[in-house]
Order: C-alpha cells, then structure tokens, then sequence
C-alpha cells in the first residue's frame, strides 16, 4: 500500500509536468509563429525610423545612398564624449561626399549622458542636431528635446568661424548660445559636445568621408 | 451573476484600478498622456479577455500545483503577441509604452482574474468578466490619463496619432502652451494625487448610489 501511495504521487507528480512542458511548448510555438509573422514588420518600422531620425539632421540636403548602409566607426573618448565606438554616417550625392551624420555623446549633462546626432555638411556647417537620449530633469533640462522647445534648432547653421570657438558657449559664460530657463548645466554639456563634435570633424574629415563602410566592431 | 451584473462589477463596483487598486504600476506609470493611457489600457483589456478565456478553457483540467505556472505561461505568450504585434503595427506607441507592455504580464489583475474566476467558470462568462474588468481598467487609465496630460502640458490627445495614425497628426485639442502646464501633474507624486482624487470621486458616487465598495 504505501507503494502505491509513492507511485500515485509519483506519477501526479509526472502528470503535472508533462501538462506544463505541453502548454509552454504550445506558448512557445504561437509566440514563435506571431515572431515571423511580424518580423519583416517590425525590421521595416526600426529601419524608417532610424532613418527618419538620421534625414531629420540633415536638413534636406540631397543625397541618394543608404544612410544606414554607408557608415564607419571612429573612437574618440575626449572629444566625442564616450568610450564606445561612435557611428558616423554618410551621405552621399553621386558617389561625392555631400555630408555626415555624428552620434556623439554629451557625457556631462545634469542626469548622465545625452545622446546626440550632429549633422554637418562638407563645409563643416551644421545642418542639425537631435537630442536621441536623455536624462535631464522633466520641465526644465528636456527642453533640449525637439517637441518641448526650438532651442536644439539654434545650432543650425553654425560652424566653428560662426561664432568663432571662444563664443561656442551659453550667454551666460560669455558665449552666443541661449541657455534654458532654470537650467544651465544640460545646454552647456550639448554646446560643448556640439562644439566637440565639430572640432573632431574638422580635424577627420578627409578620413570621415573616404573611410569605407564597415560593420559595428 | 447576470451578464450585466458582471460588467456593472467589473466597471463600476469592483473597479480593479479604484476598488481593488490593482495593477497601479502601470497605471501610474503610463497615464502621462491620453495616447499611452489608451493604448496600454487596450492592450491589457485585450489580453484579460483572451487570458480569461484560456484560463476557462483549460483551468478545470489542471492540476492545482500547476495551475498558476500555466496561467504565468498563457498570459506571458498572449502578452508577447500583443508586443510584436504593436511593435510591427504602432511603432511610435509601442516606443512610448516601453517597458510596461511586456510588464502587462506581471500585473496582478490578468493572473488574479484567471486564477479567482475564470479557472471555475464556463468561457462565455469568463470572456465577459475580462471585458468588463478590462473595461474598468481602461477607463480609469483614461480618467487620469486626460486628467494629467491637460494639466501638465495643457494638450489633450496630442499623440494620438501614435495610435491611430498619421492621419491624426496635429488633431489633439490644445487649451494653452506646454510651458504653461503644470509640471507636477506629469511627475509620479501629481500621478497619487490625481489618483487619490479620483478614487475619492468615485467613493462618493458609490455612496450617493447606496453601494458602500
């Protein structure tokens, strides 16, 4: 008899198992047919918007190459804000070189490091920058952010001659940028590495442009 | 209970957002505007109704010691179909929703519903209760949703065309510019207050109709 009672318990022991290998294995395959159903989706919908963010700084100007497909890698931890190798894209107009895409760092913001993409074209003029990532105070830092206001535009336009290096600063440190109410810390991280960014573009850009496309190290 | 009955608990007597304050994470969390409320208030009413009906489905058949780790699997499948499924189709939402989608699988009330109800009912009514609960659930995701997305940024339904497309893009209602909204409104602790309002409201009403919740 007490066989008996080790075996029932045995085999509900069993029974219970196997009831719950069959309904994760049948999870498991509805999840893996919803998976290819919308993968070629959701490739698609990651690929326009990253391209979307990437035309977004790059104000209009004429190109007819993949954006996404024609990138090199640079590492430049003082002047591009971060240790990791940097994505630099490029666009080009039958086959010349018309501009490029940096996604530098801002590694000095009030709440850690700000993702930046800086567009600038061949001449080194910027032809717009985008906040990608932040952690900057809610209200007051985030108006960094191109929906909450139109300080980010203040950049277009600009070069190292225009304002000269030593006025690449906030109002408030003697510079030609607008600072942000109630915040000063987080525009002055995105002037400097603005300024970085073109400062390293200036001294790379013969390699920037000529570098072939190669995949993420 | 009579279908009615079902959903009048569901909405109104046993609110799961105002009477049993469950899954208060996500819903603190993403009521900061009209579009995230609504979309993550449908997605989870969609996966309660389906989770109810498999949990009516199969529950009986299932040996106690499992059942809960079966219903843990079913929803977690279901959750992660609604995810790629909006990550293929709503992009933008689903970039706004971020981590509280896939979270839809810890939010007590989806296993609860299964667990307490669903597991010992027929499926037509399970598949009720999950809509009405789910019901509750959205509209109280929408009340503070709207509450603090015209508070905070004076907007309401600005980013509905995450949701619903393009076609919608710029068609919110705007009473006065960003700058001017009340931040705290946005911020976690106006989320408390907005909800403490609300659960006061609702308190009082449930009062005024002689049903003490």
């Amino acid at each position: 008899m007490d066989t008996g009672r080790a075996e029932s318990a045995m085999w509900r022991g069993l029974r219970s198992a196997l009831i719950l290998t069959a309904v994760t294995t049948v999870a498991f395959g509805l999840v893996v047919l919803v998976h290819e159903a919308t993968r070629a989706r959701i490739v698609a919908s990651e690929r326009a918007s990253r391209v979307a963010q990437l035309e977004a700084v790059l104000g209009g100007i004429a190109h007819d190459n993949d954006l996404l497909a024609d990138v090199t890698y640079v590492h430049d931890p003082a002047l591009l804000g971060t240790t990791r190798p940097v994505p630099v894209y490029r666009a080009r107009h039958k086959g010349r070189p018309a501009a490029v895409v940096i996604a530098a760092v801002a590694p000095d913001g009030y709440a850690g490091s700000i993702r930046l993409l800086v567009g600038i074209d061949g001449a080194g003029t910027i032809l717009g920058v985008r906040v990608v990532s932040h952690h900057e105070t809610p209200g007051l830092g985030d108006a960094i952010e191109e929906r909450k206001s139109d300080w980010i535009h203040g950049f277009t336009g600009r070069s190292l001659v225009d304002p000269p290096p030593e006025r690449w600063k906030v109002r408030k440190d003697g510079g030609d940028f607008d600072q942000l109410t109630g915040a000063t810390v987080t525009p002055r991280a995105v002037v400097r590495a603005v300024s970085a960014t073109l400062v390293y573009f200036e001294q790379h850009r013969a390699e920037l442009l000529a570098a072939p496309a190669t995949m993420p190290p | 209970m009579t279908t009615l009955a079902l959903l009048r608990n569901g909405i109104r007597d046993n609110n799961p957002g105002l009477v049993q304050l469950l899954g208060l994470c996500p819903l603190l969390a993403v009521s900061t505007s009209l579009a995230s409320g609504l979309g993550l208030g449908l997605a989870t009413l969609a996966v309660l109704v389906a989770s109810n009906a498999c949990a009516a489905l199969i529950g009986r058949h299932l040996p106690s010691e499992v059942r809960l780790g079966v219903f843990v699997v079913t929803i977690a499948g279901l959750v992660t179909g609604v995810e790629l499924a909006m990550a293929a189709w709503r992009p933008g939402l689903h970039a706004a929703l971020g981590i509280f989608l896939p979270l839809i699988v810890t939010n007590c009330l989806v296993l609860a519903r299964a667990e307490s109800f669903a597991a010992r009912e027929p499926v037509g009514r399970a598949v009720v209760d999950g809509a009405a609960m789910g019901t509750g659930f959205l509209l109280v995701l929408l009340t503070l949703s709207a509450a603090r997305e015209l508070i905070g940024r004076g907007s309401l339904g600005a980013e509905l065309h995450l949701l619903v497309g393009n076609a919608a893009w710029g068609h919110g209602l705007r009473l006065f510019d960003a700058r001017h909204g009340v931040l705290i409104a946005l911020l976690p602790p106006g989320a408390f207050i907005l909800l403490g309002l609300t659960l006061a409201l609702h308190n009082a009403l449930q009062q005024r109709v002689g049903i003490q919740a």
